[in-house]
């Protein structure tokens, strides 16, 4: 009975993606897939910028991280030996399948972002700010000269295009479940206790250090799952692609939506994702009989920056604040979260 | 009443360049209540920091409950069962009462039991229940600083660091919470308080220390300094003026 509804929402999700390949055009079917993966990646920002107040702009650089590394353990061998001859001998011989390279790159991330956070989490603030960014710049630069690995500045290519509607659909819901569930325990409130008042909690006990590298750690491995399937869904990128640009779209989805909140990053995902299609769409002129629009490029994106300083003079904390639906919220959870005054 | 909880000995923090406190030894028993005094700078707060492990001491040791407790983290000292009810209330503002309160408990144990614990929470201090699903930076300053002392309650600790619960606070609640701070006293709660408020703080406590820039100038039981407030006010003040506070005792 508990679960019943869980399972109907999780079977017509299934059944949806199922079917929507056959249905949609390709084209929806692609959006539908971005917006997937940018769910998964804005949930797991949302996990050390909103829920811990570590303000982190070095997330694309694990994405980055991601996607290279279960690229270059999926490339079949005799694309490895075209692309990336000098390849050291133990990448070199074999290939993964999708679902051990994207785990293994999302493993790879945590263990990169557990290092790093060492030092970086005792930062705060801006601090914390600048230094992640430093990451994902040295990221940027390690991906360009290490040829090797990575054809450097040039594209990567020829990995297997794995990422469908169905594996996007899932992962998200694995991440989403599993962040919501790390959010909202004992163990997320001494998260949000951290940001509130570092001094404060560890007044009463809270390791705050800890606790940020724990969250850190677990928002890179789900970045670089996102990183993975992002890769295997363009199939072809360069280090170009993994950069500031994508960095601000995910802080600006993140922010718009609300950054302590899990519905909130989906649901900033979803907006922008939408409106700058939409948008994107209307641009190229449109004529509805009696009125006719000409071709105007660029106005989707002008648009979409006055939508953004819209909702930021008027709603700063983002559409949903820190605020959930009672759905991802647990039952002794919801009790003690403020009641929604607006929603 | 007889043996030490806690006893600090020759204890010296510095802030950088900055000598906070020079040869600070104090002893609290156990079941007793102690009051720190002493104007703005002085080091009482120092203190408790020093005890609580939020700073670490330069010299000097700090003994709770035979236990050498002056190099641990501050987590090990809230697990042994110290609260610290920082200055300034620090309540977590974008948290709600009810949030505040669990996380009080976040070292304990005794998970089954934290619930009731909170419910007693509930009946000392009835607004806060009324405000339980509020955000505790919505509360009154007075609210905040009940919400302050219960959320370090939630520990259930044997030893209570009160750092200014009466600071900006309205007086109808400030005899409420220390009519709180009386009741717990008789369940046998060790107290050291710091208060600036030197009249109802010597009401509260058995015995007083005074510090003046980092060291103690004076010691004594409440009731002596009580009758003695000249001695307090020069104490406090390095002169031999008296104080409103002083005049009022």
């Amino acid at each position: 009975m508990k679960y019943s509804r869980l399972i109907f929402a999780l079977g017509a999700l299934l059944g949806f993606t199922l079917l929507v390949p056959n249905i949609l055009p390709q084209y929806l079917v692609r959006v539908l897939i971005v917006m997937g993966i940018n769910i998964i990646l804005v949930a797991s920002l949302g996990l050390s910028n909103g829920f811990t107040g570590v303000f982190s702009l070095g997330h694309v650089g694990f994405m980055a991280l991601g996607a290279y590394s279960s690229g270059i353990l999926t490339l079949s061998v005799s694309k490895k030996l075209a692309y990336l001859p000098d390849l050291p001998g133990f990448l070199a011989g074999y290939n993964l399948p999708f679902l051990p390279a994207t785990i293994l790159a999302g493993l790879l991330c945590a263990a990169v972002a557990f290092l790093i956070g060492i030092p970086l989490m005792r930062l705060s603030g801006n601090y914390v700010s600048v230094a992640t960014l430093g990451f994902l710049v040295i990221v940027n630069n390690v991906l360009i000269n290490a040829e090797t690995l990575t054809r450097g500045a040039r594209t990567f290519t020829g990995i297997p295009d794995f990422t469908t509607l169905p594996w996007v659909v899932a992962w998200m819901v694995v991440t989403l479940v599993v962040l919501s569930r790390i959010a909202y325990s004992p163990f997320g409130r001494a998260m949000r206790a951290t940001r509130e008042d570092g001094i404060a909690a560890q007044g009463i006990g809270i390791q705050v250090l800890p606790t940020r590298l724990i969250a850190f750690t677990i928002g890179a491995f789900f970045a670089g799952i996102g990183g993975a399937l992002y890769a295997h869904y363009l199939v072809s990128f360069s280090p170009a692609t993994f950069y500031i640009a994508m960095m601000v779209t995910q802080l600006t989805m993140l922010v718009l939506g609300g950054q302590a909140s899990l519905t909130g990053a989906t649901l900033g995902v979803v907006i922008v994702t939408v409106l700058s299609e939409l948008l994107r769409n209307l641009e190229r002129g449109f004529d509805l009989g009696f009125v006719k629009l000409p071709a105007v490029f660029g106005a989707s994106q002008i648009a979409l920056g006055l939508i953004f300083i819209l909702v930021m003079v008027f709603r700063p904390q983002g559409l949903f604040g820190d605020r959930e639906i009672k759905f991802v919220e647990s039952k002794v959870e919801r009790n003690e979260r403020p009641v929604p005054d607006h929603l | 009443m007889s043996e030490t909880l806690l006893k600090i000995e020759q204890l010296e923090v510095n802030y950088g360049a900055v000598r906070a406190l020079k040869n600070v030894s104090l002893e609290v028993k156990s079941g007793e209540v102690v009051a720190l005094l002493g104007a703005n700078g002085a080091g009482k707060s120092t203190t408790l920091r020093a005890i609580s492990g939020l700073v670490k001491a330069k010299s000097g040791g700090i003994t709770y409950a035979n236990q050498n407790i002056a190099r641990l983290n501050p987590t090990q000292i809230v697990a042994l069962g110290v609260s610290h009810s920082p200055e300034g209330r620090r309540v977590f503002p974008g948290m709600t009462v009810l949030e505040n309160l669990r996380l009080g408990a976040s070292q304990r144990n005794d998970k089954e039991n934290i619930q009731a614990d909170i419910d007693r929470m509930f009946e000392m201090f009835p607004i806060l229940s009324e405000r339980k699903t509020q955000t505790a930076g919505t509360l009154s300053g007075g609210e905040q600083q009940m919400l302050a002392l219960t959320r370090a309650l939630m520990n259930r600790p044997k030893m209570l660091l009160l750092d200014e619960p009466s600071l900006g606070i309205a007086p109808l609640i400030v005899r409420q919470i220390f009519a709180t701070l009386a009741e717990l006293k008789k369940t046998g709660t060790t107290i050291l308080l710091v208060e600036q408020n030197v009249n109802i703080a010597l009401n509260l406590a058995d015995r007083a220390y005074v510090l003046r820039t980092g060291e103690i100038v004076l010691n004594g039981s409440a009731s002596e300094l009580r009758l003695n407030s000249e001695r307090v006010a020069q104490a406090y003040l390095g002169g031999g003026i008296e104080t409103q506070d002083s005049r009022a005792a």
